[in-house]
């Protein structure tokens, strides 16, 4: 299932966020988006998961989910987004509840991803007792476990210190290598996007628009922490995006 | 500055203590006891007249007379039945209405003005008002209670749906939850901690109104007997009473105290 967007304008009141946003998500990759702080990068993933609505434009949805999808375009939040109330495994049947689908099939979905984020040891514990990694590990399981067409992921790392943040981007770039999924990844993190993007998109300071799209052609496994071609990637990233991000840090604020 | 000798070498001193109050067990029971030692001291050396304050051990020998002649019961039941009914009532309807008011645009403008008209209110003042509505019986005594322990239940419970983290709604939404799971599942228990410190609030209500309601038309019940002790200045008896009332408080309290650790334990 591929994702299309035409023409999506967004403003909140008298701000514009973004200004003709077009882009083709195609299936089976990781789409990075970066951009300076109140680009509308996180808006935009909302748009495309439904949770806004564009002021214009049109997000489509080209295909059928595949068999088995419970739950298409599936986000995972910066926040974690766990119910406090519930233990690991509670979080992540929550989810498989409104489905239809029996308690033991869910039950086992809930084991399989437990064991593919390495959190079968955890399937108890309450998200309070958890670390921060370990909470966005339970929130990317919660999300597997939905078995979604597009994941979302909305700035999933920017709350995490930099150590958990290289362990957790080598999960995700295992679990993709296992079973490539779809991802649009939202980050203002350069070294992120370099490292876990099939492309780049760089968006311009508000009104948010499409400045670039870089591609990286280097295959995710092979790319490692301190790569010489992957920093010059970054090099270029951060000369397209220095100007704007000066002149957003630069800029009032007005809600 | 850079020698290594005695001179100038002093501790940091420390200065990030307090503000951070924590159990300390007995305390408490150590003041009660204290505040009616002086009692009993001051009013059996003279100090304190007993116009003023009556002997403890009087109260403590009258609260035995009345456990002994099985008294105790007869005015404890009538008016523990009366605050549990009308407790009840109005605290599950408070947190029904609460909960609308915190999900609907609509309820919400049209109730919460209703709400705050009636929440000022003094409920004595229209005690003869719920007479004719619902009896002279037990039904108006209900109904004060009830009414009483609405409307500070549905401001603490609005308030406390108004507090439910919206990411975490935002986050059903996108795995696709009904509605109605969304509510059961997210709101309900992410408002849990409000709606129990509001009962803390509505009970302690319901408690005082209980005396209220058995002004009118109750020949037994600890507000009754309170009434009828105050009337004939019987100090004793008033204060044997009182004291129900206050243990019945803090009985309330404990038990909310031990619902909140077993409802809420996911706290941090």
């Amino acid at each position: 299932m591929d994702i299309r967007l035409t023409g999506i304008s967004h403003r909140y009141g008298a701000t514009e966020v973004m200004r003709d946003i077009s882009l083709d998500i195609p299936s089976g990759r990781i789409m990075c988006v970066v951009g300076p702080s109140g680009c509308g990068k996180s808006t935009l993933l909302r748009i495309i998961g439904g949770l806004e609505q564009p002021t214009e434009g049109l997000a489509e949805q080209i295909g059928a989910p595949p068999d088995g999808c419970l739950n298409p375009l599936t986000f995972v939040f910066q926040d974690f987004a766990l119910l406090p109330w519930r233990t690991v495994r509670g979080n992540i049947s929550l989810v498989l509840e409104d489905h239809g689908i029996g308690t033991a099939a869910a039950g086992a979905i809930v084991e399989d991803v437990l064991a593919r984020t390495n959190l079968s040891d955890f399937a108890d514990a309450l998200p309070k007792q958890l670390s921060g990694g370990m909470k966005q590990r339970v929130a990317i399981a919660r999300a597997l476990a939905v078995r979604p067409a597009v994941m979302l992921l909305d700035e999933p790392l920017s709350a995490l210190d930099s150590q958990t943040r290289e362990l957790l981007m080598d999960d995700l770039i295992g679990l993709w290598t296992r079973a490539p999924f779809t991802a649009v990844y939202v980050t203002h993190n350069l070294a992120e996007a370099v490292r876990l993007g099939h492309s780049v998109v760089v968006l311009s300071r508000r009104p948010g628009q499409i400045r670039e799209i870089v591609e990286i052609d280097m295959p995710l496994k092979a790319r490692s922490h301190g790569d010489p071609a992957l920093e010059a990637r970054q090099r270029r990233l951060w000369s397209l995006m220095r100007e704007e991000a000066r002149a957003a840090d630069a800029e009032l604020i007005d809600v | 500055m850079s020698e290594t000798g005695t001179e100038g070498q002093k501790p940091v001193p420390f200065r990030g203590g307090g503000f951070a109050p924590g159990a300390r067990r007995g305390v408490g029971i150590i003041v009660f006891v204290l505040l009616i030692g002086l009692i009993e001291w001051g009013t059996r050396i003279g100090i304190i007249s007993p116009l003023t304050l009556p002997r403890p051990s009087d109260v403590a020998e009258t609260f035995v007379q009345l456990y002994q002649t099985g008294l105790l019961w007869k005015h404890l039941l009538p008016s523990l039945s009366r605050l549990v009914i009308g407790a009840a009532l109005g605290a599950s309807v408070g947190i029904g209405v609460g909960i609308l008011i915190g999900l609907f645009s609509y309820i919400r403008a049209g109730l919460v003005p209703v709400v705050a008209a009636l929440f000022p209110i003094p409920k004595i003042a229209i005690l003869p008002l719920f007479v004719i509505w619902f009896g002279i019986d037990e039904g108006s005594k209900y109904a004060l209670i009830a009414f009483g322990t609405f409307t500070p239940t549905v401001v603490a419970t609005y308030g406390a749906v108004d507090n439910v983290d919206r990411t975490l709604i935002r986050m059903g939404q996108s795995f696709g939850l009904t509605w109605l799971s969304i509510v059961r599942k997210i709101v309900l228990p992410g408002a849990m901690p409000g709606i129990l410190s509001g009962l803390r609030i509505s009970l302690a209500i319901a408690i005082i109104l209980l005396v209220a309601a058995e002004m009118l038309g109750a020949e037994y019940g600890i507000g009754a007997y309170i009434l009828e002790a105050g009337s004939l200045y019987d100090l004793e008896r008033l204060f044997a009473g009182v004291t129900i009332l206050s243990v019945l408080g803090v009985l309330l309290s404990f038990l909310i105290g031990r619902l909140e650790r077993y409802l809420l334990s996911w706290r941090v």
